[in-house]
């Protein structure tokens, strides 16, 4: 690993925009992407003073990026000048001030508790918010609207990986090591991931770890960008990535992989999963999965014979309503392998949006309050709540998930008013016709973003908010390691900051404390509200990452005379984060996938991603490079299947689930296997086909998994 | 509801856990010949190969039964049933009550009636299992009776001992039910490299102390004799009381047997004519029995099993699915022979769908044929590809930069085509960092940085020769 160079001098902690200086060298912060969990370093330059224009320069002293960026990284800036941007609010459409809007809303939201009480008024937040905007928001929910209905589109994204690596290891950070540790892997096998295509600067790590003799295994059923650079790319029928897993985990115990002093010494369970493991031999996951018996064993060897490997899961793996039970044996298999906790090795997940990791740790989720705390956990209440100066019977309990949530609005004893931070669940939530419809039933829906996202045009009131490079705050991204982003760029006249519209709220709503709009603020606070939790931030500080280019979590503040705590980039090396210090192995077993084919709807659907645009499109799509690249959705069907329907490339096909039809142009591409359809979800539609079946622990729905019917538009 | 399950093998305590997954309610008891704990028989031949332990063959945790409320009776046999009583009688004297019985007594070795057949062990149990491998350690040779697919994997684990093992088959060609007589061929060149000798048309007629006498008349010395001649199913207990047996106990599409109680799943029942001697089939059965028993789908039938073998032996890979035999007057059949290599694969097309298959030899086509068979999903005109599926037409093979069309992309991750890399070198940037300073091509992933040096190496040359 290269030494952090910096190339940016020393950088001052100003959180405040660049000053009006006299021209007009163009200005340049530090900061990062706004886009995937990979959170590229880039600095923003700012030549507007000058005359110029403002762009992007990949920042060298990230390990994450080193100097690279996608696509989507060097046009980020593309959106800061945007025309589509919104600059007032709305209310039913017309432009208002903000005092109309925020005084509208605030009377809304007290008019519907009266009548409803305080469930009645639900917040749905994202993983692209910063750790201070998610702290507020959970607290803002908990503390003014004292609503227990709050979750976030994270549940869409990381909930099955959390759930499994919190019942593994008591403690879910996404990768739990630095992220150049895999360029020293001996092998890596990387499960429903396609890092190519989402987060390309990943890839450098791997080819890092190929160039040095290491093998790269891929999960997937497209041969994906990512499985054409594998040395072996195991390919199962959607939906049965779990009986894979348990095939590879038999083959690693039949064929003498296990490290069973490893087991004895640092886990717990084994018996009972070599036990249920011996009814899936590999020629019985063969059939259910389609991946050779040969091809798994093969790669089982790869992973037992490297001195150092790594197994990650994406969310190929984990959108399904099989997903924590998926990944759960995907840990397993890390486990008897001896993997987790071994410097070099272990299992992890790769984090999907910007701030999936810190998002999912500080009280947006409907279970959790800040430092990864559980809401129903009688000490965690007690801390929290005296953080925030309220009694702790005062605190709601644990809520709805993010799609029972959306499901339940405008139903009788659902919500009847949503408050929408950074996501936009028209499109990204599953079965999207029904979600639109729970929102037209609501009494009150109030978006706020930076477009007029499909969300957006579906609020009473839409609330023009700041965006990435024009505030501040911190992000951790999928390595744990917290970072600072700056702002670099002054908003748009017009436009507030989250923690000010919630700061504006709460004011309105009788809390004119504590809900301060400056983000050190809020992030001091949240360090004392993480301090002893899984997740604790108390002993990070906005100098010290940007001292030391970011800090992993846990790291807990110093007592007066100590030496600070130097973070934790390997949290596993001397015990696991359980009571007993010993990795759980869990026994899981394979099911059918929720909505099997059937003569009716007989072609598989998955969804996924293409690199040009990030999550539902709202930003992506608002910029022309990124048009240009990937212009418009599409659906990808093998060749055979094509020939069958009488498609051809570029034509257009109908595709129809129980729940929605869409149309969209042919991509013909023995890409899919044969009985599959592929389609890109950051459009509005991909997600009126999906089905919403639930993971019943992680409440994550089976988004890459359901059954259609293709045919050919004439 | 109390429930009674004759049988802890494979189907019976697979119909247990089934059952209890559905319903907290059902009083259970199983009854288990074996004093072991169920394990897993398609194991069996690892285990004698000595690649598995009998411990990772294991199906339950001991602990199981008491977490779950079941009374498992192992090492007790049920000697009868009274069907007016709705009891079973076992072994140690005891009655045990039941509203609804299940059979999976399985089924039992074939051994021959020849002088000396209680010297050879047969194949069947993880005791036999024992036996063998016990045996095996001072054995100088051994033969294996009966080219099935247990004999075969017999003879395969023994010879990776390093034991000499001679397989007798009494058929024209091993697996007969299962291969064609090419397959049985590639086959038995494969088992031969590996040190198997196989000798078809010929059975054993006496076993002796340290030899055999073979059905030609020839004798062969051998202090080790494992038979594979076959199984029966066991169906005493049933034709004892009465109900309708025939090769095995008779059921219906329920699972249920002409007296409405009493249901029979696994290698001791047969439905609609067929009685099935593989796993799948006995967990498909148990699946629907616990379905129809338990009442969580009144609606479940059982429809038949479509049948794939999958031999287990190391380096011998088969697979062989459906009707294999069926000829070019009756079916549409795609065949490749490599016998050298020990390649075979053939499929068997009716209707555009694929009704069986034989893939001897390591092939990545396996798991999508086998899907193809189990799911009868619709076959691409171009039959050879499904034989050898090969490289990606589209996936690109680092193309000449020659050849490339301007409009090709180079750098996926940030959408940088041929035909702007040549602008910009003819706008003046000659060397890489000059290129990717002017597009960002290489600054994503970094896959396409040998193409994208290529080109500019490449548009260098021609300015040379056109200089």
């Amino acid at each position: 690993m290269k030494p952090p160079e910096s190339t940016i001098g020393p950088m001052p902690i100003s959180l405040s925009p660049p000053g009006p200086v006299m021209p007009r060298d163009p200005v340049r912060t530090a900061t990062h992407c706004p886009y995937c969990a990979l959170q590229c370093g880039m600095q923003v330059v700012d030549g507007r003073g000058g005359g110029g224009g403002i762009g992007i320069e990949a920042r060298e002293d990230i390990p994450a990026n080193a100097g690279n960026l996608c696509q989507k990284g060097w046009t980020a800036a593309a959106l800061l000048d945007s025309p589509e941007r919104l600059t007032s609010p709305l209310l039913h459409g017309r432009r208002v001030g903000w005092d109309e809007a925020l005084d509208f809303v605030a009377r809304r939201v007290r008019d519907v508790q009266a009548r409803y009480g305080p469930d009645a008024v639900a917040v749905f937040g994202g993983g692209g918010l910063t750790n201070e905007k998610a702290y507020l928001l959970g607290k803002f929910a908990r503390v003014v609207l004292r609503t227990s209905q709050i979750d976030y589109n994270g549940r869409f994204c990381m909930s099955s990986a959390a759930a499994a690596a919190n019942r593994a290891f008591g403690m879910d950070r996404g990768l739990p090591f630095p992220i150049t540790d895999i360029g020293r892997a001996g092998a890596v096998l990387l499960a429903g991931v396609n890092v190519a295509e989402t987060m390309p600067p990943f890839v450098r790590h791997l080819t890092r770890m190929r160039d040095g003799g290491g093998r790269l295994v891929v999960i997937d059923p497209r041969t994906t960008r990512t499985a054409r650079v594998a040395d072996l790319h195991l390919r199962p029928a959607p939906g049965t990535d779990l009986a894979l897993a348990l095939g590879l985990l038999h083959v690693a115990i039949a064929d003498g992989h296990a490290d069973l002093d490893y087991l004895a010494g640092r886990t717990t369970g084994f018996e009972r999963v070599r036990t249920s493991v011996a009814a899936w031999w590999p020629e019985r996951a063969e059939r259910v999965t389609g991946v050779p018996a040969a091809a798994m064993r093969e790669a089982v060897r790869i992973l037992g014979d490297a001195e150092r490997a790594m197994i990650l899961t994406g969310r190929g793996a984990e959108q399904h309503a099989k997903g924590t039970d998926t990944v759960t044996s995907f840990v397993n298999l890390a486990l008897v392998l001896g993997l987790p906790g071994r410097e070099g090795s272990g299992y992890g997940c790769v984090t999907g949006q910007g701030n999936g990791q810190g998002g999912r740790e500080h009280g947006q989720k409907a279970d959790q309050l800040p430092g990864y705390r559980k809401i129903d956990d009688p000490a965690a209440r007690a801390h929290v709540a005296s953080v925030w100066g309220v009694d702790p019977a005062d605190l709601p309990g644990p809520g709805r998930s993010a799609f029972e949530m959306l499901d339940a609005l405008g139903t009788p004893g659902g919500p009847r008013a949503l408050l929408v931070f950074g996501s936009n669940p028209a499109v990204s939530a599953p079965d999207a016709g029904r979600v639109a419809r729970g929102l037209g039933a609501l009494d009150l829906l109030v978006v706020s973003d930076i477009v007029t996202s499909e969300t957006a045009a579906l609020a009473d009131v839409v609330l023009p908010t700041t965006q990435w490079a024009e505030e501040s705050g911190t992000i951790t991204n999928l390595e744990g390691r917290v970072l600072l982003r700056r702002r670099a760029a002054d908003p748009p006249a017009g436009v507030r900051s989250d923690l000010s519209i919630l700061s504006g709220l709460a004011g309105r709503l009788g809390h004119h404390k504590g809900f301060p709009a400056d983000p050190g603020t809020v992030f001091g606070e949240l360090r004392r509200a993480s301090q002893g939790g899984i997740a604790d931030y108390s002993g990070v500080t906005y100098e010290r990452i940007a001292a030391e280019t970011g800090v992993f979590w846990p790291c807990p503040a110093e007592a007066p005379g100590e030496i600070a705590h130097p973070g934790t980039p390997r949290p596993f090396l001397e015990h696991f984060a359980t009571p007993d210090g010993l990795a759980r192995l869990v026994p899981v077993d394979h099911r059918p996938p929720a909505e099997d084919v059937d003569t009716d709807f007989p072609i598989y659907l998955t969804t996924g991603r293409v690199l040009a645009h990030y999550q539902s499109g709202a930003q992506t799509r608002r910029i022309a490079a990124l048009n240009e690249a990937s212009p418009e959705v599409f659906v990808e069907l093998h060749p055979d299947l094509a020939g069958r329907l009488g498609v051809e490339p570029g034509g257009r096909v109908r595709v129809r689930s129980r729940r929605g039809v869409v149309e969209a142009m042919a991509k013909v591409s023995p890409v899919v296997l044969p009985d599959t359809v592929f389609m890109p979800f950051h459009w509005d539609g991909v997600n009126r086909l999906t089905n919403a079946a639930l993971d019943p622990v992680s409440g994550m729905p089976e988004f890459k998994v359901c059954a259609v019917a293709v045919e050919r538009v004439a | 509801m109390r429930l009674v399950v004759v049988g802890n093998g494979m189907a019976g305590a697979r119909l247990v856990g089934e059952v209890r997954s559905r319903s907290r309610d059902v009083r259970i008891t199983v009854f288990g010949a074996e004093a072991r704990q169920p394990y897993n028989r398609v194991l069996l031949s690892n285990v004698l190969a000595g690649t598995s332990t009998p411990d990772q063959a294991r199906l339950v945790d001991p602990a199981w039964y008491g977490e779950h409320d079941v009374t498992a009776r192992l090492g007790v046999r049920v000697t009868a049933i009274d069907r007016d009583r709705k009891t079973v009688l076992a072994s140690d004297g005891t009655r045990e009550p039941y509203d609804v019985l299940v059979l999976a007594t399985g089924s039992e070795p074939v051994v021959p009636s020849i002088p000396g057949a209680g010297r050879a062990l047969p194949f069947r149990t993880l005791d036999d299992c024992d036996r063998i491998r016990k045996a095996a350690t001072s054995a100088r040779g051994v033969a294996v009776v009966g080219g099935g697919l247990l004999g075969i994997e017999a003879a395969r684990g023994l010879a990776g001992r390093g034991v000499p093992v001679t397989l007798l088959h009494l058929g024209d060609h091993l697996m007969e039910r299962q291969l064609d007589v090419e397959a049985g061929l590639v086959l038995r060149q494969t088992l031969g490299a590996l040190g198997v000798r196989v000798r078809t048309g010929v059975t054993v007629s006496a076993v002796h102390e340290r030899r055999v006498d073979l059905s030609t008349g020839e004798s062969m010395d051998a202090d080790l004799v494992v038979l594979a001649c076959g199984v029966r199913p066991v169906v005493g207990l049933a034709r004892d009381a009465g109900l309708e047996v025939d090769r095995g106990v008779v059921v219906d599409d329920e699972l249920r047997t002409d007296d409405p109680a009493i249901f029979a799943i696994g290698e001791c029942a047969q439905h609609a004519g067929m009685v099935y001697g593989l796993v799948s089939p006995a967990w498909e059965q148990a699946a629907v029995a616990a379905d129809v028993v338990t009442g969580a789908d009144r609606a479940a039938r059982y429809r038949g099993s479509r049948m794939v073998t999958r031999l287990k032996a190391r380096s011998v890979e088969l697979a062989a699915m459906g009707e294999t035999h069926l000829t070019d007057e009756q079916a549409e059949i795609v065949s490749f022979s490599h016998r050298r290599n020990g390649t075979y694969r053939k499929l068997v097309i009716r209707d555009g769908r694929l009704v069986g298959a034989i893939l001897l030899g390591e092939t990545p086509a396996v798991g999508t044929l086998t899907r193809l068979f189990d799911r009868g999903g619709p076959l691409p005109a171009d039959r050879a590809g499904l034989l050898f599926p090969g490289v990606l037409a589209d996936v690109a093979v680092a193309q000449s930069p020659v050849r490339m069309p301007d409009s090709a992309q180079v750098c996926h991750c940030n959408n940088v085509t041929k035909g702007q890399i040549r602008a910009c070198w003819e706008a003046g940037a000659r060397d890489l960092p000059a290129v990717t300073a002017a597009t960002a091509a290489t600054t994503g992933c970094g896959g396409c940085r040998d193409a994208v040096e290529g080109i500019v190496g490449w548009l260098s040359e021609q300015e040379g020769v056109s200089a």
